[in-house]
């Protein structure tokens, strides 16, 4: 006798990824934030490996469940989660629909900076409310490790960014 | 069976591991207690993101002797005893105020950059993963504690006063950062001096520039990791109560 297993395909083990929001900026999903790397199936098991974006950040284990459930949801009998350092994160992996996405929802997209952090250090944050670049950083720690606080000197408003990294 | 250079170098990751994770636990006191609402939140982001790389490096040391890397941190961190953790002298030291606090993560910070850089650039390849991830978040843990050090070395008489007093507590206790993490661990890239040196070389200028005089020091014999002050059992037996409390408890 035959197991009967539901064999998952790559591209539905992806789009289920897609609708894994992240926990602390649903605006993103997982792929969004670039922290999946990869994703295969094997008969009706999956193995993901993610990457951190930061490595202190408490986000990661209600991540790795919530990624568990919707892959279970989807068909998949087993998944392997593995967790890979290399290359470290980085904001550049952002597509420009999810810049987009993350402006929409009110947080100042991340400037891309070719690698090098400290050329984007000295350039202020987009207002994501009213589009000026008149504004000040007022805390580079902000209630997330990936954002920071700003204030907006043209609407008057207090905006986060996502940090470049 | 691990082989003897993992088991050395996972020792070295170990003790780089108890520095990051003493010196977040300790910066986490001031959680609550910060001088202003916004450093408040940013230090507490610091000591999480050291807590953060602790785990890493407890993560490593444990692969690297065949342990489970999920539930061999919790083993090293709440059940082992003072004599058994390696972290430097310098971060166990009490919070003090907030001058003393800053400036040793600012000193800190400073050792990571020119160590981290150099295992990211030529470190054995699962510690080189590691350093590179640390330094790319090292790099604002630096550049928010450098511009603290010189707000306050160049703020009022009293801000001045007490960056100097906090120097000249803390840097007796520098000296210890250079010597080698753990004999054959593969870690100490470079000799003492030379890491000495390129530390020296990022912190005397800052210093200088933010009005402070840096202490002369007569070269003395340093203490290995396993010489604890009495301010570690302090610490320790906070931090682990609870989980000694039902050893057994899953959480």
């Amino acid at each position: 006798m035959r197991t009967q297993v539901t064999r998952l395909s790559e591209a539905e083990v992806w789009q289920a990824l897609r609708n894994v929001p992240d926990p602390e900026i649903p605006a993103l999903s997982v792929v969004d934030l670039g922290i999946v790397r990869a994703a295969s199936v094997e008969g009706a098991d999956v193995r993901v490996s993610l990457t951190p974006t930061y490595a202190g950040c408490p986000a990661l284990t209600v991540i790795q469940e919530d990624i568990r459930r919707a892959l279970c949801e989807a068909g998949a009998t087993s998944v392997h989660l593995e967790t890979v350092l290399e290359p470290p994160w980085t904001t550049e992996w952002l597509s420009e629909d999810a810049r987009r996405r993350l402006r929409e929802f009110g947080i100042s997209p991340p400037p891309r900076h070719g690698g090098v952090l400290e050329i984007v250090w000295s350039d202020p944050a987009l207002c994501p409310r009213c589009g000026s670049t008149d504004t000040e950083v007022k805390n580079p720690f902000g209630p997330t490790a990936c954002r920071s606080i700003h204030v907006c000197r043209a609407c008057r408003e207090p905006f986060e960014a996502f940090k470049p990294m | 069976m691990t082989s003897a250079a993992d088991q050395a170098l996972a020792q070295g990751v170990l003790a780089l591991a108890d520095d990051e994770l003493i010196l977040g636990h300790r910066n986490s006191e001031w959680t609550g207690h910060g001088p202003i609402l916004e450093e408040d939140i940013a230090f507490t982001n610091l000591a999480l993101d050291e807590v953060g790389h602790a785990q890493l490096w407890y993560r490593l040391a444990a692969e690297l002797l065949g342990e489970d890397p999920d539930a061999q941190p919790d083993r090293w961190v709440f059940f082992r005893g003072q004599d058994e953790y390696r972290n430097l002298r310098l971060v166990e030291l009490p919070r003090g105020d907030w001058a003393f606090s800053m400036l040793r993560q600012y000193l800190f910070d400073a050792l990571e950059r020119v160590r981290l850089q150099a295992l990211a650039d030529a470190g054995e390849a699962r510690v080189r993963a590691v350093s590179a991830k640390i330094a790319r978040e090292e790099a604002y843990h630096l550049r928010h504690t450098a511009a603290w050090v010189r707000r306050l070395g160049k703020g009022t008489e009293e801000s001045r006063r007490r960056m100097q007093a906090a120097l000249e507590a803390i840097w007796p206790h520098t000296s210890q950062m250079f010597a080698p993490v753990f004999e054959d661990s593969a870690l100490d890239l470079q000799p003492p001096a030379v890491l000495q040196e390129a530390w020296e070389g990022l912190v005397r200028p800052h210093l200088a520039g933010s009005g402070l005089m840096v202490p002369a020091m007569a070269e003395s014999a340093v203490a290995g990791r396993e010489v604890h002050t009495p301010h570690l059992g302090g610490l320790l037996s906070e931090m682990q109560q609870v989980a000694r409390t039902e050893a057994e408890a899953s959480w």
